[in-house]
């Protein structure tokens, strides 16, 4: 063996895909200029730490707070300023604040631009399932149904398949509904993918994977038109 | 009569003990309680409803309690028939979960949106409205749907409550109310919807202490008033492991 054929045959196979971070960093590219934007708890929190500079956008929280930053540090935080995870947050020039029924007619009143969030679970229709997997366990669903239904676009930020290897992009969802014909793009750590007409449109991979591997691990057909962009993170 | 009487004054709010201002709450109310994670939790009053002993409440509110403290102890000691909220699940709701899986405690979970709304119409005399939210989702089963320019909507009612409790950080002896940041969530709005909004503030000044353009809640919503200076956050509370009784 060559030294350079034993260094490959002995490191690691390089994994293939985003990581959550550079799958928030991804998103993060595609949030426009001038929105409002609501962010889920998880990875679609993150996308705000990847947004392009000189870019305007407000970020809006359920509990009632426009114009929110990061928090204090620990130990110094404010409890009566939270986010709707709950953690400590901080207010940016230019915040306000207000009740419940106004933050969410913000949102069911279609006057925030984008909404980010998790999926479970989701169809070419754009149907949502990420509020419950299944029966068991208490039912909370939060502000996921609110959001869903009222944001003017709804994306979600996900891993393509379940840890076990389930297709999440499906023909039809199994579990509950959280929305129905909400979703309109999609961000794994394998493929951008836009919902348009009822078809999964492909727009971009990552590196490594060929689409006909991709659609191996997508249990509904995906279309694959014009020029399709190899995802380029940087190191995240 | 052309301008108010100068000899009537503003009506004011009884400033009460906890004891007091909560002594009439009968079992089986509904109390919607404000408060939103570990934010605006009106700690010091659902203590007294705790001392107070009503039971069989129901109440309405967006979680089900933290720790060992608050809306959690009141769940913990069994005065809880049922409770409406939007997300019942946390890591520290171990007292809600624990009264939920032996059947104890009824849930009716609401898209956090639609229990916002429903609040607000109570408050505002709308008995019903439609909504987008949860059409389509096992929350809209059993309800009416009804379509508006080709679109669905799903029809809720409104709550209301007998008492509400909450905290805001300054109350006048009018009742009028300003909050601490996002402390405010539900507060104004469940002053809005219940018979008697009794509020516990951090500071109690004079009528006209507070700037009329600033007020969030007009007086005309609060019921009673509960002057607790040294107020403590449920979240400090509950960092420090703290139990009540």
């Amino acid at each position: 063996m060559t030294p350079a054929a034993d260094a490959a045959a002995t490191a690691k196979p390089k994994k293939i895909g985003l990581t959550r971070a550079q799958m928030a960093w991804r998103a993060a590219q595609d949030i426009p200029d001038g929105s409002y934007v609501n962010l889920g708890i998880g990875m679609p929190e993150l996308a705000a730490l990847y947004v392009p500079d000189g870019r305007q956008v407000t970020y809006h929280t359920e509990n009632g707070v426009l114009g929110f930053g990061e928090g204090p540090p620990k130990g110094e935080e404010d409890w009566d300023l939270v986010n709707a995870g709950k953690k400590a947050i901080g207010l940016l020039p230019g915040a306000s604040i207000f009740h419940h029924a106004d933050s969410f007619a913000m949102i069911r009143g279609g006057h925030i631009d984008l909404a980010i969030l998790g999926a479970f679970q989701i169809a070419p229709n754009g149907d949502l399932a990420n509020w419950r997997a299944g029966n068991e366990g208490i039912p909370a669903v939060g502000g996921a149904m609110d959001l869903v239904s009222g944001a003017r676009q709804v994306w979600c930020i996900t891993d393509h398949t379940t840890r076990a290897g389930e297709a999440k992009l499906m023909d039809a969802c199994t579990y509950p509904l959280t929305g129905i014909g909400c979703v309109t793009r999609v961000y794994t750590d394998l493929a951008v993918i836009h919902v348009v007409e009822g078809r999964f449109h492909l727009k971009a991979i990552a590196e490594g994977i060929t689409v006909e591997e991709l659609q191996a691990k997508t249990a509904s057909p995906l279309v694959v038109e014009g020029e399709i962009e190899v995802m380029a993170p940087p190191a995240l | 009569m052309t301008t108010p009487s100068a000899k009537a004054t503003g009506v004011l709010k009884p400033v009460l003990s906890a004891q007091d201002a909560l002594a009439d709450i009968p079992d089986g109310a509904t109390v919607l309680i404000g408060g939103f994670g570990g934010a605006g939790n009106p700690v010091e009053l659902i203590h007294a409803l705790i001392d107070q002993g009503a039971r069989d409440l129901t109440i309405v509110n967006n979680n089900a309690g933290n720790g060992d403290v608050g809306l959690a102890a009141l769940i913990r000691e069994r005065r809880v028939a049922k409770i409406i909220c939007s997300f019942p699940r946390a890591a520290s709701a171990h007292a809600f979960t624990e009264e939920y899986q032996a059947g104890r405690i009824e849930l009716e979970t609401v898209p956090q949106g639609t229990l916002a709304e429903r609040i607000r119409a109570g408050g505002a005399g709308v008995p019903a409205f439609y909504t987008r939210t949860s059409v389509g989702t096992p929350l809209a089963e059993g309800k009416e749907i009804r379509a508006f320019d080709g679109r669905d909507y799903v029809m809720e009612h409104a709550i209301t409550g007998d008492y509400a409790l909450v905290k805001c950080l300054r109350a006048d002896r009018m009742g009028n109310l300003t909050y601490s940041k996002s402390a405010r969530n539900f507060a104004p709005i469940m002053c809005m919807a219940a018979k008697c909004a009794v509020v516990q503030t951090v500071e109690l000044v004079e009528p006209g202490a507070i700037d009329p353009e600033t007020v969030v809640t007009p007086g005309i919503f609060t019921g009673r008033i509960v002057h607790t200076p040294d107020a403590v956050q449920e979240q400090v509370l509950f960092e420090q492991g703290a139990r009540y009784p």
